[in-house]
C-alpha cells in the first residue's frame, strides 16, 4: 500500500470581495472555523491551527526542555497530524523536547499491517525514531487469536486494556515518562457525554484533563489536541497532504460509541460550538466529595514512599498514584493483579467472560456492565 | 452533453465506492436545465455509484451529505460555496472526506 495524495484543484475562479479571508483580507476563504464561524484562507488556517495547539501546550506547561515524549502513533489521522505538529512546533518554538513515535501492533491481519506500513512511512517523512511493541511479544497473544476465543463483541474490551499497558511498557522500555495521544475535542466531548449519561462522575473529571497520571502508571499521558476539532484536524491533514490511514479495524466497534459519535456530529451540524461547549460543561462539573477522596489517595501513596510531584496544583492536572505492583507480571497496578493479567489468565483458561470491573460497579452485571466496561477501556 | 469533473472519496469513504479514491466522472447535463448542481451530483453518485444499496447511509442522510463527511469544492468547504446549489464547472475537483472512519 502506498500513499495517494488528494488531487490539486486546477479551476481558479476570480475571487469576490465577499469571499475574502476574515483575517488577512487578501486571499480566498476556504473554510469556516467551527469554533467561531470565522471564514479564513488556507495559510491563515495553518497559522491559527498551529498557534492554538502551541498556546495549549504553553499555557498548560505540557513539556519541559530536555523531556523525551512518545507520540502514540497508529497511522490514523489524529496521531499522524499530532506527530507532524509536534515536530513542527518543537522546531519552531524551541520546546527542546525529543520526539519518538510509539506504535502498538495488536496483531490484526489486514488492518494493523497496513496501518503500521503508514507509521513506517511517517517515520521516514518526519525523520523521527519509531518503536513498535506488539501484543504477541508482550502477551503471547495476537488480537486475532483473542477474538477467536472471546468473539468480536468483546474484542475492544480486551484490546483497550492490552493497548494501554502496551503503550506504557513501550514507553518504559525506552525510558520515556510521557506519552501524547491524538485525542481531540470531538473525542473528549463524546466521552463527557457518555460519562454524563452513565452518571460516572469519577470518569467525568478525569476525561477532561489534558494531562493524566493514572492507575498507578508511571507514565503520564496528555492530549495536546484537547481543543482541536476533528473537522479541522482532517482538513489540516488534507491540505498538508499528510499520509494517514483510515481503514476500519476488522473488529471495529460497537453500537453505543457509534451512536454517541453520530449524535455529536448531528449536534455539530446544528451548532458547531457545541463540541467545545460540552467540554466546558465537563470541566465545570466537579463534585465535592471527590476532592476529599483524592486527597486521601495522595496521602496514602505518600506513605508508600511514592514520588508525587506536588507542583501539580493546576486544576487540569490530576494525580492518581498507587504504588502496588501486579503480583503476576510485576507491572505497576492499582489492583493486586493487573487487568491485563486477569484477562490473559481468563484467555489461558479459555474462559471468555472475565470480570474486569472495579469494586464500585460490582452492583451491576450482564450486558449493561459489559458495555460500560468496554466504554471505559476504549480510548 | 456531459460535464467532466473529478470526484474523490477520502478518509476511508472509498470503502463505499469500490475502494476507489479518485473518479473521473462524466455527469450527464439535463437538456432542460443545462447545468449540474452539487445536489444533482450527490443524487447521481447515490443512484449510479453505490453498488450496495445498504451502504447509501454511509454517504447521505436526510437527502444531503451525512454529518461527519467533509465536502470540498476545489478545496473550499462547500458551506462557503452554496452547498447543494453550487453549479459545477468543467474540471472541478470535488472531494468527500470521512472524519468518522479509522482513528
Ligand atoms: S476497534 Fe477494537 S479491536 Fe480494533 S483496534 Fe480498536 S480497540 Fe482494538
Ligand atoms: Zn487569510
Ligand atoms: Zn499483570
Amino acid at each position: 500500500m502506498s500513499y495517494t495524495p488528494p488531487t490539486d484543484p486546477t479551476n481558479k475562479q476570480p475571487v469576490k470581495l465577499s469571499q475574502l479571508c476574515e483575517i488577512c483580507h487578501s486571499r480566498k476563504a476556504i473554510i469556516r472555523r467551527p469554533k467561531n464561524l470565522q471564514k479564513i484562507c488556507k495559510l491563515c488556517f495553518y497559522h491559527v491551527f498551529e498557534t492554538e495547539i502551541h498556546n495549549t501546550i504553553v499555557s498548560t506547561k505540557l513539556f519541559y526542555p530536555g523531556e523525551t515524549v512518545a507520540v502514540g502513533a497508529s497511522g490514523g489521522k489524529d496521531s499522524t497530524v499530532l506527530a507532524y505538529i509536534m515536530k513542527l512546533l518543537n522546531e519552531r518554538h524551541h520546546y527542546g523536547i525529543n520526539i519518538v513515535l510509539l506504535s502498538v501492533d495488536e496483531g490484526i491481519v489486514g488492518y494493523r499491517d497496513d496501518s503500521l506500513a503508514t507509521v513506517k512511512r511517517n517515520q521516514k517523512q518526519y525523520n523521527l525514531p519509531l518503536e513498535i511493541v506488539s501484543y504477541k511479544e508482550l502477551y503471547n497473544w495476537t488480537m486475532d487469536e483473542i477474538v477467536e476465543i472471546v468473539g468480536i463483541r468483546n474484542s475492544c474490551t480486551y484490546c483497550g486494556v492490552l493497548r494501554r499497558q502496551a503503550l506504557d511498557r513501550g514507553a518504559n522500555k525506552l525510558g520515556i515518562k510521557h506519552v501524547v495521544t491524538g485525542h481531540n475535542a470531538d473525542d473528549m466531548a463524546e466521552t463527557v457525554l457518555m460519562n454524563i449519561l452513565r452518571g460516572d462522575v469519577a470518569r467525568l473529571e478525569k476525561s477532561t484533563a489534558i494531562l493524566t497520571e493514572s492507575n498507578g502508571s508511571p507514565i503520564k499521558r496528555s492530549k495536546p489536541f484537547k481543543y482541536m476539532y476533528q473537522k479541522e484536524i482532517v482538513l489540516y491533514a488534507h491540505y498538508k497532504k499528510l499520509d494517514y490511514f483510515s481503514t476500519e479495524c476488522t473488529y471495529a466497534p460497537e453500537a453505543f460509541r457509534g451512536t454517541a459519535r453520530e449524535y455529536m456530529k448531528n449536534l455539530e451540524a446544528i451548532r458547531p460550538s457545541c463540541i467545545i461547549d460540552i467540554i466546558h460543561s465537563g470541566e465545570n462539573l466537579v463534585l465535592k466529595p471527590k476532592q476529599a477522596k483524592k486527597k486521601t489517595t495522595v496521602k496514602k501513596s505518600t506513605a508508600n514512599k511514592n514520588k508525587i510531584q506536588n507542583e501539580n496544583t493546576e486544576d487540569n492536572k490530576q494525580v492518581f498514584v498507587d504504588g502496588n505492583r501486579c503480583e503476576r507480571c510485576g507491572y505497576l497496578s492499582s489492583n493486586k493483579i493487573c487487568k491485563a493479567c486477569i484477562l490473559l489468565e481468563g484467555l489461558e483458561m479459555n474462559r471468555p467472560k472475565v470480570n474486569v470491573s472495579n469494586a464500585h460497579e460490582d452492583s451491576e452485571d450482564g450486558a449493561a456492565k459489559n458495555l460500560r466496561t468496554l466504554e471505559r477501556l476504549h480510548f | 452533453m456531459a460535464l467532466n469533473i473529478t470526484v474523490e472519496f477520502l478518509g476511508g469513504l472509498d470503502v463505499t465506492f469500490n475502494k476507489q479514491r479518485v473518479w473521473q466522472l462524466s455527469v450527464p447535463i439535463p437538456q432542460d436545465k443545462g447545468q449540474v448542481t452539487m445536489e444533482d451530483l450527490i443524487n447521481y453518485i447515490v443512484n449510479t455509484m453505490i453498488a450496495d444499496k445498504n451502504s447509501v447511509g454511509d454517504f447521505v442522510e436526510d437527502g444531503t451529505v451525512r454529518p461527519g463527511i467533509l465536502t470540498l469544492i476545489n478545496d473550499t468547504d462547500w458551506e462557503l460555496e452554496g452547498e447543494g446549489a453550487y453549479v459545477l464547472e468543467k474540471g472541478d475537483v470535488i472531494s468527500f472526506t470521512s472524519t468518522l472512519h479509522g482513528g
